[in-house]
This record gives C-alpha cells, sequence and structure tokens, in this order.
C-alpha cells in the first residue's frame, strides 16, 4: 500500500523536475525555446483534462476545443476590464470552462457512446459558429479579440498600475510575461521564460490533481462508468453526476489551457473553438495513452514538437538532405516526403492518427511498456506479466 | 406566400445534399455497424472529380496564328481546347456539360474508392469499440482532405453550370404570384431533382433485388442472416461502395452551387450526422426526410425577418434542432428501438 | 407482512400479458424461489423489484416503501442487490476494485466527490472487500482482471459484490445456469451459508434439485400468473404444477 503511494510520489517528482528543467533538457533538441515550451505545457493541460473524461469515464467528446475557445476569450476579457495579471485572468478562465462545461455536458450526458460524440461536436460547432456571428461584439468575430490601450483594466487602475503607451503585456506582479533570460550553457542557448514558468507550474499542480483523481475513490468510479454502467446503476451508483463532475472537471481543465494560452499571447480567436482542435487533443490522447497518467502529457509534447519540425521543412531543404542520393531517387522522393511537410504536417497528422489507433490503440505508453515486458521476458522473467491495471493497494 | 415558397425552394437543394450524405451514412452504419467520420471526405471526392474533368477537359492546344498581331506586335496566340480541336461543336457541348458529364467519371471512381477503404480498412475495424471507428475514420478524413489540398490548393474552384441551365426559372410567375418574386435558378431544381432521383433508384434497389432483400434483412438483424449462411460480408462491400458513389454524386452536383474546397466534406460530415441522428440512426427513410427537413429549416433560419428576431439563429438552427429531437426523443424521428440506445 | 409485498401486478408487453394479477410476499429470512416454464414471466417479475420495468398496474412494497418509479439505483440503495444470469462485473478492474466499488456505494450513497481521499487510505473499506472476498474463497485473485477469470468465478465475484453491501433482499437470477454438477453443488452449499445468516433471497431458477434444496418457500408461475404457492414438499406433489410445469411428468 505504501509502495504505490512511494511510486506516485517519486512520478510526481520526476514530473515537476522534468518540467521545471524543460528548457534544458529540450534544448538539445531544439525544442527549448518559449514559444514551443509553453505550447507543450498548455497542450499537456488540455490533455490531461481530456483523458480524464475520455480516459476514464470512455465518453468520447469532440467537442472540447469549445472550453478551449471559452477560457481564452475569457482571459483576455479579464486583461482588459480587471488587471494585466495572470491569476485573475486564468482562474477566471477555469471557472467559466468549468461552467459551460456544466450546462453543455447537463444535455450531452443524456446519450452514451456515438449519440455523445456527436452532440459534442455540435455544440462546439454552434459555439464556433455563433462567435463567428452573432457574438461578435463579445469575440470580435474574424479578427480575434485583442487587447487595447484603452481598456479601462478596473483593478490595475485602483492600483494604480500604468502602461504607457504600449500596448500592455501581462504581467504577474511586474513580472512580464514575455520576460526571457537567455545563457549560454554547453554551447546550447537557454532560454528561461517567464510565461514558460507561469504554464509549468501550473502544469505540475494539474498533473497532481490528475494523480489524486486517478488514486481516489471518485477516480475508479469514473473507471467503473466505463467498465459497465449497468452494473453501477445495480450497485446502487447514480453514473450520470459522476460522468457529469468528469465533463465539468475536464472543462475546467479546457478553460484554464485557454487561458494559459491567452497568458502567453493576449489574443483569442473562433478557430480555437473547431472541431480541427477538438481533434487535435483526442490525437494527443490517444497517441499518448488513453487513460494513462503521463500518456497525454507525452502525447501532447510529441505532437507539438513533431508539428514544430514538420513544419518548418520545405522542399529545398529536403533537397538539400537528401543530396547524397542520386537525382533520379532524390527528386521523387523529395516530391513524395514534401507533401507532409510545411503545409502537409496536417497530412502527417492524419496519417499518425490512422496508425496510432490501428496498430497502437494503447498509445506511446503501451508501446514503452511493450518494449519493457520484451525486456524483462529476456531476463528471464518469465510469468511476471507487467499487471495491465495497478491492483489498487494491498 | 411567395416569401416561403422561396425559403421552401432554396431549403430543397441543400436538403438533397444532406439527405444523400446522410442515406449513405446510415447505410453503413445500419449495415456495417460502423461510424463514417470519413463520409464527407468522400462527397469532398466526389466534387473533385468535376474539379479534375472539367480541368482536363479544358486543357488547351495554343497554336500562333502568324496573320494576326496582338497589341504588342507578337502573332497572336489562339488557345483552344484539344477536345474542342477535335470534337468541333460536339466539343464544346461537352465542355459546357462537364460538371453533369462528371457523374460517368465519378461512378467509377467513387465506387473504386469506396471498395479500397472497405477492404482495405473499414473491415478491420467491423469488431472495434466505435470510438475506435470514430478515430481511425477521422484520421482518413484528414488525410484525404490534405491530398486533395496538395493537389489542388486550399482555394475554391468555382464549376460554371452549364450554359443552358444557368439562368434562373420564375417560378413565382408561373405560380401567380407577381414577377420576379420568385425566381429560382434552374441548376438547383436540376439538382433537387438529381437528389430525388438517385434516392429513389437507391431505395428501389433495396426494396426489388434480392441483395437488397439481403441488405435489409442484414440491417435489421445481422447475426441470424449471417446465420443462414449468407456472405454478408460481400455485401457489405458493395454496400459501402454503393455508400461511396451516392455520396460522391451528392458532391459532383453540388459544384455548381457551391465551388468545392478541400474541407467542405468536414462541413458537411458534422450536419450529415445530424441529420442521421435527427432521422434515426439506422434508418434510411429517416435520413432522406431529417435532410430535406433540416435543409428546408435551416433555409427559412437564413432570411432576414427571422434573422432580425433571432440574430444567428441560421447558423445554430440545425444544432439546436438536433439537441432538441435526441433529448425528447433520443432514437430520433423514425428510428427504431433499441438502435444504439446505450 | 413480509418484507417484499407485490400485490395484483399487470404488465403487457403490447398484446402479450406478461403478468397476470401476481400476488407473492417474500417474508423476512427465507429463501423464496420462483419457479415455471420458459416463458412464465420470471425474469419479467425480477425487473419490476429492480426497478428495470414498471408494472402496468399493481404494487411493488420493499420493506414499507413502494419501489414503483424508483431508479434501479434507488432501489438498491434501499437495500435490494440482484445478481444477473449473465455475470453483470467490471471487466476492465480488478476484482478487489469490483467488491470495493459496491462497499463504496454502501458507505457513501448513490454519488460521492470523493476526488480527496486516496483509495490506498480507504483502510475500512479495503479490509471490508477483502474479508469478503477471503469469504467466497476468492482471496488469491484480489488483483486478478475480473474478465480474466472463469465463469463460475466471475459469478461468485459478483455474489461478493452482492454481498458486500450486505442486502435487506437478494435477487438471483439463475444463480447455477449453465454449470456443470460440481460448481452447481459449491453453488448451492455457498447460498446455504449465505442463506443461514439471514439475508432474505429471492431465487429464480430452472434446476429442481437447486430449487428444493434451497427454498423454503416456492412460487411458481405460469403463462405471467402463480399458480401454486406453499412449502417445497407440498409444491413436489401439486398436480397442477405438474401439470403447468412438467407437462405431466413426474418430479
Amino acid at each position: 500500500m505504501t509502495t504505490s503511494t512511494k511510486t506516485d510520489t517519486l512520478l510526481l517528482w520526476v514530473f515537476a523536475l522534468a518540467t521545471l528543467f524543460g528548457p534544458i533538457i529540450l534544448a538539445p533538441f531544439g525544442a527549448g525555446y518559449p514559444d514551443l515550451l509553453q505550447k507543450f505545457a498548455i497542450f499537456g493541460i488540455f490533455a490531461i483534462g481530456f483523458n480524464l473524461l475520455f480516459g476514464l469515464t470512455g465518453y468520447l467528446s469532440f467537442g472540447h476545443a469549445a472550453f478551449l475557445g471559452v477560457g481564452s476569450y475569457t482571459a483576455v476579457w479579464s486583461f482588459k476590464l480587471l488587471s494585466m495579471n495572470p491569476i485573475p485572468a486564468i482562474i477566471l478562465a477555469t471557472l467559466l470552462g468549468g461552467l459551460f462545461a456544466l450546462v453543455i455536458g447537463f444535455i450531452t450526458l443524456r446519450r452514451a457512446g456515438i449519440y455523445f460524440s456527436i452532440l459534442t461536436l455540435a455544440f462546439a460547432q454552434m459555439s464556433y459558429n455563433l462567435a463567428y456571428s452573432v457574438l461578435t461584439p463579445i469575440t470580435n468575430g474574424e479578427t480575434g479579440l485583442q487587447l487595447d490601450q484603452a481598456d479601462p483594466r478596473l483593478l490595475d487602475t485602483a492600483f494604480g498600475i500604468e502602461y504607457g503607451a504600449a500596448l500592455p503585456v501581462s504581467s504577474l506582479f511586474g513580472l512580464d510575461m514575455n520576460q526571457t533570460w537567455t545563457w549560454d550553457f554547453m554551447g546550447w542557448e537557454i532560454q528561461l521564460n517567464a510565461g514558460f514558468y507561469v504554464c509549468a507550474v501550473v502544469l505540475i499542480l494539474c498533473f497532481w490533481i490528475a494523480m489524486r483523481i486517478f488514486r481516489s475513490p471518485f477516480g475508479m468510479m469514473l473507471k467503473a462508468v466505463k467498465s459497465n454502467q449497468n452494473r453501477m446503476n445495480y450497485t446502487g451508483l447514480n453514473t450520470r453526476p459522476y460522468t457529469l463532475a468528469a465533463f465539468v472537471i475536464s472543462g475546467c481543465y479546457a478553460g484554464l489551457a485557454g487561458g494559459l494560452m491567452a497568458v502567453t499571447d493576449p489574443l483569442a480567436g473562433a478557430e480555437r473553438m473547431q472541431w480541427t482542435a477538438s481533434g487535435e487533443v483526442v490525437l494527443m490522447t490517444i497517441l499518448g495513452g488513453t487513460g494513462t497518467l503521463l500518456g497525454p502529457v507525452l502525447g501532447a509534447g510529441a505532437i507539438k514538437y513533431m508539428e514544430q519540425i514538420f513544419s518548418a521543412f520545405n522542399k529545398p531543404e529536403l533537397l538539400d538532405f537528401f543530396s547524397f542520393l542520386p537525382t533520379a531517387i532524390a527528386e521523387p522522393l523529395v516530391s513524395v516526403l514534401a507533401l507532409f511537410v510545411g503545409e502537409g504536417w496536417h497530412l502527417t497528422l492524419g496519417v499518425m492518427f490512422m496508425l496510432i489507433v490501428i496498430f497502437l490503440p494503447g498509445g506511446l505508453m503501451e508501446g514503452f511498456n511493450r518494449i519493457l515486458g520484451l525486456f524483462n521476458r529476456r531476463r528471464g522473467a518469465a510469468g511476471k506479466h507487467p499487471a495491465k491495471t495497478p491492483a489498487a493497494a494491498e | 406566400m411567395d416569401v416561403i415558397l422561396l425559403q421552401l425552394l432554396n431549403g430543397l437543394d441543400k436538403g438533397g445534399a444532406y439527405a444523400l450524405i446522410a442515406l449513405g451514412l446510415t447505410l453503413i452504419f445500419g449495415t456495417l455497424g460502423v461510424v463514417n467520420f470519413a463520409h464527407g471526405a468522400l462527397f469532398m471526392l466526389g466534387a473533385f472529380c468535376a474539379v479534375s474533368l472539367s480541368a482536363f477537359m479544358g486543357l488547351e492546344k495554343v497554336t500562333i496564328d502568324e496573320t494576326q498581331m496582338t497589341a504588342w506586335g507578337t502573332p497572336l496566340e489562339v488557345r483552344t481546347p484539344y477536345i474542342v480541336d477535335w470534337f468541333g461543336s460536339a466539343g464544346e457541348f461537352m465542355l459546357d456539360f462537364s460538371v453533369p458529364l462528371s457523374i460517368l467519371l465519378a461512378i467509377p471512381v467513387m465506387l473504386l474508392v469506396g471498395l479500397i477503404m472497405e477492404r482495405g480498412l473499414i473491415k478491420h475495424f467491423y469488431k472495434r469499440a466505435h470510438a475506435d471507428q470514430i478515430l481511425v475514420t477521422f484520421g482518413l478524413a484528414i488525410v484525404l482532405q490534405e491530398l486533395v489540398k496538395a493537389q489542388f490548393g486550399a482555394n475554391p474552384l468555382p464549376q460554371p453550370a452549364p450554359e443552358t441551365l444557368s439562368g434562373a426559372a420564375d417560378i413565382g410567375m408561373a405560380l401567380g404570384f407577381d414577377p420576379h418574386t420568385v425566381v429560382y435558378p434552374y441548376w438547383r431544381l436540376v439538382y433537387f431533382a438529381f437528389a430525388a432521383v438517385v434516392i429513389a433508384a437507391v431505395f428501389a434497389f433495396l426494396q426489388f433485388t434480392t441483395f437488397g432483400m439481403v441488405v435489409r434483412a442484414g440491417m435489421a438483424d445481422r447475426e441470424t442472416v449471417g446465420l443462414l449462411g449468407i456472405d454478408i460480408d460481400r455485401r457489405f462491400t458493395i454496400v459501402f461502395g454503393i455508400a461511396a458513389v451516392v455520396a460522391g454524386l451528392a458532391g459532383v452536383m453540388y459544384t455548381p452551387i457551391l465551388p468545392p474546397d478541400y474541407h467542405m466534406g468536414m462541413d458537411f460530415l458534422v450536419l450529415s450526422f445530424v441529420v442521421v441522428v435527427v432521422g434515426g440512426m439506422g434508418s434510411l427513410g429517416g435520413a432522406v426526410l431529417a435532410g430535406f427537413l433540416l435543409g428546408i429549416l435551416q433555409s427559412f433560419a437564413s432570411m432576414n425577418e427571422i434573422k432580425s428576431i433571432l440574430p444567428g439563429i441560421d447558423q445554430i438552427i440545425i444544432y439546436l434542432v438536433a439537441i432538441v429531437i435526441l433529448l425528447l426523443r433520443p432514437r430520433g424521428l423514425l428510428g427504431r428501438k433499441g438502435v444504439m440506445e446505450t | 407482512m413480509g418484507i417484499l409485498e407485490v400485490q395484483n401486478v399487470n404488465k403487457r408487453f403490447g398484446g402479450l400479458k406478461a403478468l397476470h394479477e401476481v400476488n407473492l410476499t417474500v417474508e423476512e429470512g427465507t429463501v423464496h424461489a420462483i419457479i415455471g416454464p420458459n416463458g412464465a414471466g420470471k425474469s419479467t417479475l425480477l425487473n419490476c423489484f429492480v426497478g428495470r420495468l414498471k408494472p402496468d398496474t399493481g404494487s411493488v412494497v420493499f420493506n414499507g416503501t413502494s419501489l414503483l418509479g424508483l431508479k434501479p439505483h434507488e432501489i438498491n440503495q434501499a437495500g435490494v442487490s440482484r445478481v444477473f444470469q449473465t455475470p453483470e462485473i467490471f471487466g476492465n478492474l480488478s476484482c478487489f476494485e469490483n467488491v470495493m466499488i459496491p462497499a463504496f456505494a454502501r458507505r457513501d450513497g448513490s454519488f460521492t466527490l470523493n476526488a480527496v481521499s486516496r483509495l490506498s487510505g480507504e483502510r475500512s473499506i479495503q479490509e471490508k472487500a477483502m474479508h469478503m472476498l477471503e469469504d467466497l474463497n476468492m482471496g488469491d485473485k484480489a488483483g486478478v482482471q475480473a474478465d480474466q477469470l472463469s465463469r463460475g468465478d466471475k459469478r461468485r465475484l459478483e455474489l461478493a459484490m452482492c454481498l458486500v453491501q450486505e442486502p435487506k433482499l437478494l435477487l438471483l437470477d439463475e444463480p447455477t445456469a449453465g454449470m456443470s454438477r460440481g460448481d452447481t453443488n459449491t453453488t448451492v452449499e455457498l447460498l446455504r451459508t449465505i442463506a443461514s445468516r439471514g439475508i432474505t433471497m429471492v431465487v429464480i431458477e430452472h434446476d429442481m434439485h437447486v430449487v428444493f434444496s434451497l427454498a423454503q418457500k416456492i412460487t411458481v408461475l405460469a403463462q405471467g400468473t402463480p399458480i401454486a404457492e406453499g412449502l417445497p414438499q407440498d409444491i413436489k406433489g401439486d398436480p397442477r404444477v405438474q401439470e403447468a410445469y412438467l407437462g405431466g411428468a413426474h418430479l
């Protein structure tokens, strides 16, 4: 019993350290710059939250981007009306994301299976359409919601904080979110960015909460929802509030992620609510490993990293890369590969989506476990299969 | 009155497209038990069959007319499509009718696409969870639309209706209203008629052929049909092919109404799923009924009179209807009890 | 006054009279068997007890409160647990978790957002669940994923899940269906032990051997209506029962 608690504490420490030292660890991979690191953290939070719903209860939502968008809009409004401090922004974004999830979940959770997926998709598309049309006074339509020097910022004014003529940046008690310290470390340029560290602290907190939920009676009930709702009812449990609670919690995570997006870049657009964004978080979760703790963060990281690499490449670079091959081979090879890079990154994404679902439904985590299992068998530890479900404490 | 008639008519062509896509979706779901998120991509592929054919027929032969000079003093380049060069006025006719002619191209192409898709991918997902089916076909949809984007670019490519059909009919005058009150483009009438014919053909096929009988029996009770020793799998492949062709044809004929671009499939997919759900999962009649119903509703919602009372209603009416229907009557308008009611 | 009082229950499915004027009293602390030929309405009746079906007319009163219109989870919370014909368990959870869930449901009610405490800290629930598993000789299977169990073990697990709730009434739908003779005997022994602890049970069963070795009272249903009720030895000799149930053959 104490062993499982110890493993968890260890996991949390490793996770926290890896996150905080991210800028240093990832620098050799060319991923150590603030923009990408922030994306890792933000989408990590988004995916952890999505996994709390999909991974535990099995309810596949195709509309989570709506909550992300709501979070972004809320945060920008908080900057405009209240203060450039990120704390009220992310708190409000989380709350409003959760509130939206409460309303939408209350309706959509009456149905399960594909009906639920389609209903959530319909709600997300509806929000997206509204954001572009009627809600323009709130969302500023296609242009997206932006900051303005003339914004009231009541709290800031009350505390006498002035931003002068320049467009204000979000700032945590004077620490500007876009501030970056760089230093040279063994030949790599390490960039420590204030915005990233805000995201990182929130990510660690979110990971810890998710871990507690996984290990709690509530988490077990959510797994039971996925397993057998019929039995749950005849065991005296009401499944609806459990699913609704999971939906709201994951809506809060999405709102929070959306809020952080606005903290790092104070701009909100309706495209964040599109179904492609909902699809992306699904992919992150299944790529990493649905229902695992660490999987969604890994999936989010893997996808954002690949996005960065694949979209940076272009045809001339590829030709350059394959210049060692004879032209007759290099030319057709490059023209095929060129489909997948640069603008064609989404094609790679689609192909990956299919490959994962077909060959590795358990995602990266299952892949790691399989490799570990192979090693264990090699070492003759036969009969000791890695337990699929960690037997909850003995 | 005339306004109502006009909106009714306006809803028909969109409703026709929804009905055709939803018909295929529900057919696939009812027989194969598969949720196909790539069905919108099939609609889009159909539209791009029309784009390809007209691009192909538009290939031009360049000749230089030495007798005429351009303003810059160079010999005039005369561009004639090969097809006109070879077939004369018949060629011009073919060029003009490239959209309807694309049907001939789209049928074999979409059938082939459908068969490859079913045999190569969908087949392996019969026994897997619906979530997995949704995810893999969702991935496929992205792949298909990105391939089209790589080939044809991201911008919409307008396809003209044939010259003779590009005008508009003053239907109102024929019905005794004032002239110019109910003016309706011919092509939309053509589209509605076309959709009606295709729907009728699918229903006739399922109703009057032995093959159709087995398929319907399979929709009702798949296990029993399997137990009868009927090779249901091969038939399912063909059903998938048919559904692909129907979606493709819907796309071909829709190109003069909506210039096709690579993401039109997804836009229509979401709406078509809503149509299927409203009609009742696995109900063919329900899909058609709901398709037209929602098309017409959407058209009414976009009237200025209504928009001024309920701003934005045209954007969300379909979703609203779907939500209300799903809550009040979970199995949809014509759905049978017990289909996907978990 | 019995613990379960069923009065004038009628249920129709379209033109089919599934239940017709069913009256039944289950006495507290007894094992009451409901037998009858296929299609006699036994399962329909059981479904009316647990809220899966609602009778068209009549009343079902458990422990003084009406069960009509209550949802399955409310009926369970009132103290009725059910074992299904094909075991309903949480297939992708461990046996231990399978038994902990009903234990939580009994302690915390139909919903609690208990995300703060750790499973590993819930000593009393853990002990209760483990004790229950050991009680049914499944202690060694605590860590096994439930859908990896043999059929017989799945049934025992489901029984453990019901018993850990300390139900006032336990409903069993053909608890030995599809079992070997040996497994059947083990199960009967197990059920007798449970019955001896004073838990009221209603059993639907085909196997006459099981019925006569368990039940203190038997109700015979035929075509949706009770045709006889009484002690096992009375039922055994009742000609009407033999006629309806066995087509005249002797027991």
